[in-house]
């Protein structure tokens, strides 16, 4: 739908809409529209059409993949048996999804009142980012319809993975129930909010531990084949503090991208402690992230000098580790301190936007390019790419969907 | 607040080392920092110099486990000089082959036979989270169809690159890995079936700790033949599959960056790192959020409070 035009920010701008109360579900759901309205909306956003035309030709992949196995969509290498579906959606989109528990703890844990209008928004971006981390995961696991066999059937609690499963299964639950309120405000379940508010601090402080614990664990992973990655991607004693210290400066990183395109796509949803409020928390990320950063930074040049691999350095997987280092931390670094120093919010933003495909971009290298690095490079399959688009196409239907209904960006007004 | 506070904190502290006795309980079983590997422990011998590569272990291994049967004739010699890893590996379609390498100190080239190598402390078991691999006394690192979610990780721990995945069916994906001939064969104290088609007595099949002594032996007696070492007496904490060869490992395929090690020593680290942030984290952030909050509450209240007062201390 075209967010910005005049009739939908009246219609849903009126206080009707957004005040709870008596109000009809159907009003809830169209945004105080009629359905043939609310339809023609959706039909005259030129966004929509295109997300139609990667689903058209996404969702018949899909059907490929359960139908005639992962062979059908991607190369099905023996040599490569983590692709782009995992290498992007779970090892990429799970960094990303730290916001929730940051912002939580920002918030819950040190009283940062300031960074309360965001809170959400992050809690809202850890949820999902989660939940189609799971959803990569059901189309790339060869057995999806097993996924719960580590919790009910079979245990391999000395494993990596058993962490990782376990650790990301609670975690969901806790993000769902660490949203609730801001559901139960719209859902109009009061009671809910007032349970959920009461054990606010032991969800966070559940929230810290599992991501702590799983998102070293994605790095730990890697552990495992300490002689197919490249020496530069892999170091067994800090890999897990790789991925947690950069987990870190990703999710903040990730909220700022995320604040910044719902200002300027849906403004109109935004209430004005959001966006009076924005710059500052911005900048308040980015002095966040740059700790991070930094940190992370040099614990990268310590694992590096722990493992003598200066000489590797120059060498052509050298320079590109050089590169995915400057372009994906180095630059932000700069771009955050200069604009937390400078006030120059729109640099922070960049600087985020890098720092975010920079974590991407490592996770990659990691997952797929610099693995098994001494063997032919992999080219993946351009329908495992459009599989990738097209459940990014659903991340973001969903993600609209919640945050034009659920106060994520705007007080519920009773 | 203080007292239900600290109860809260005790509980979770509870629940975390519970958690975490869970988790390292079975963890002890496989891990126990002397293992040895099991006495009975049977291996295979590969003896480079004398294996022709006629690839009838290749052909005995599909008809055995029902496999298609390798589709390039055995004359094809062709297809064997692709000495790159990545090129005839095990696959769903053969859980054994055969590639063959040029070396310049030998005049004829070299055949070497790769199979899973049945490691006394297997990456791909550790690897796994749902169990589906065991270490029988035997010596076979065997495969549970039933519950393998398809992760693939023991894909990627595999020093060897040893397991296959079914990519090709979406209903019966699995992985396809030798198995020691262990249902058929080894259960019944009987040699894998490459090991009984060998014409040339390439492959020794008996107990590891034997094969070793034989390994030696066959160094010493003949000096100059082979080179002193046997490739997988520690590769990956040891393996039950050895190698001699008359040229240098490297030379003849093997891969010289696998280390010594089990692969589980890699991420003992992190295991041990576990209960420590599910039993410290509570207590430590639960203390932030303490000190965070008393502050607050005394900004606060002196700014209630001592409104009058500010003007003349600042």
């Amino acid at each position: 739908m075209k967010p910005l035009s005049g009739n939908l920010t009246d219609a849903v701008g009126r206080a009707p809409v957004i005040s709870g109360g008596e109000q009809r579900l159907l009003d809830k759901l169209f945004l105080g529209l009629s359905g043939r309205d609310y339809l023609t909306r959706v039909w005259t956003n030129p966004l929509n059409w295109v997300i139609c035309l990667i689903l058209v030709i996404g969702i018949p992949l899909l059907c490929q993949r359960y139908l005639y196995g992962l062979q059908a969509i991607t190369h099905g290498s023996q040599d490569y048996p983590w692709g782009v579906l995992l290498g992007f959606g779970l090892f990429g989109m799970v960094p990303l999804s730290a916001s929730g528990f940051l912002l939580s703890t920002t918030v819950e844990i040190f009283q940062r009142d300031d960074f309360r209008p965001i809170e959400r928004l992050a809690l809202l971006n850890g949820l999902l980012g989660y939940f189609f981390a799971v959803v990569f995961l059901l189309v790339d696991l060869g057995m999806p319809w097993r996924l719960t066999y580590p919790m009910v059937v079979s245990f391999g609690p000395a494993a990596v993975l058993f962490l990782v499963a376990w650790h990301v299964a609670t975690y969901l639950s806790v993000q769902v129930a660490e949203i609730l309120p801001a559901v139960s405000e719209w859902a109009g379940w009061p009671g809910v909010k007032r349970f959920i508010l009461r054990i606010t601090l032991g969800l966070t402080i559940a929230g810290i531990i599992l991501s702590t614990l799983h998102q070293g664990a994605l790095g730990a992973l890697f552990c495992y084949a300490p002689a197919k990655i490249h020496p530069l991607w892999i170091s067994p004693e800090f890999q897990w503090l790789h991925f947690f210290v950069s987990s870190i400066f990703a999710g903040l990183s990730m909220v700022i991208i995320i604040s910044w395109l719902v200002t300027k796509t849906m403004s109109w949803r935004c209430d004005h402690r959001f966006l009076s409020s924005l710059d500052n928390i911005t900048l308040g990320l980015a002095k966040g992230g740059a700790t991070a950063l930094i940190t992370y930074l040099v614990i990268k040049v310590v694992a590096v000098a722990h493992e003598q691999e200066w000489l590797l350095l120059i060498s052509g997987w050298g320079f590109y580790y050089l590169l995915e280092i400057a372009l994906g931390t180095l630059v932000p670094l700069v771009a955050f301190a200069y604009g937390v120093r400078h006030r120059r919010v729109a640099l922070v933003r960049w600087g985020a936007l890098l720092a975010v495909a920079g974590i991407i971009w490592n996770r990659l290298n990691t997952v797929m390019i610099c693995y098994n690095y001494r063997l032919h490079q992999e080219v993946p399959h351009w329908k495992e790419l459009w599989v990738v688009v097209t459940l990014l196409c659903f991340y973001f239907i969903v993600y609209r969907f919640i945050l034009y209904r659920i106060p994520v960006l705007f007080r519920w007004r009773e | 607040m203080g007292a239900k506070f600290s109860r809260r904190t005790l509980l979770k502290g509870v629940l975390a080392t519970a958690a975490s006795a869970i988790s390292m309980r079975p963890f002890k079983k496989t891990m126990a920092h002397d293992f040895q590997g099991y006495q009975s422990n049977r291996g295979v011998l590969v003896d480079l110099s004398r294996c022709i590569g006629c690839r009838s272990c290749e052909a005995a291994c599909s008809r055995e486990h029902g496999l298609a049967p390798p589709d390039e004739p055995p004359e094809n010699f062709q297809l064997l000089e692709q000495p790159t890893q990545g090129v005839r590996r095990p696959d769903q379609n053969a859980f054994t082959v055969v590639n063959s390498y040029e070396s310049a100190l030998s005049d004829h080239p070299l055949f070497k036979k790769i199979q899973c190598n049945h490691c006394l402390e297997p990456a791909c078991l550790t690897a796994c989270f749902v169990n589906a691999y065991t270490k029988t006394p035997e010596g076979a690192v065997i495969y549970d169809a039933d519950v393998c979610v398809g992760c693939r990780t023991c894909m990627v721990a595999c020093p060897f690159s040893i397991p296959a995945f079914r990519y090709d069916s979406a209903f019966e994906a699995r992985i396809m890995k030798c198995n020691f001939c262990f249902d058929s064969r080894l259960s019944k104290h009987r040699p894998p079936a490459c090991v009984e088609a060998c014409p040339m007595e390439a492959l020794t099949f008996g107990y590891r700790n034997e094969l070793l002594r034989v390994a030696r032996k066959r160094i010493r007696d003949a000096p100059g033949k082979y080179q002193n070492a046997i490739y997988g007496e520690f590769e990956a904490g040891g393996t039950s599959w050895l190698y001699i060869s008359p040229v240098p490992f490297e030379q003849a395929g093997f891969d010289l960056q696998v280390p010594r090690q089990p692969i589980l020593n890699y991420v003992k680290d992190f295991l041990a790192v576990v209960p420590m942030v599910l039993t410290i984290w509570p207590g430590l952030f639960a203390g932030l959020y303490l000190l965070a909050r008393t502050r607050k509450i005394t900004d606060d209240s002196s700014n209630h409070e001592d409104m009058s007062d500010e003007t003349i201390e600042r």
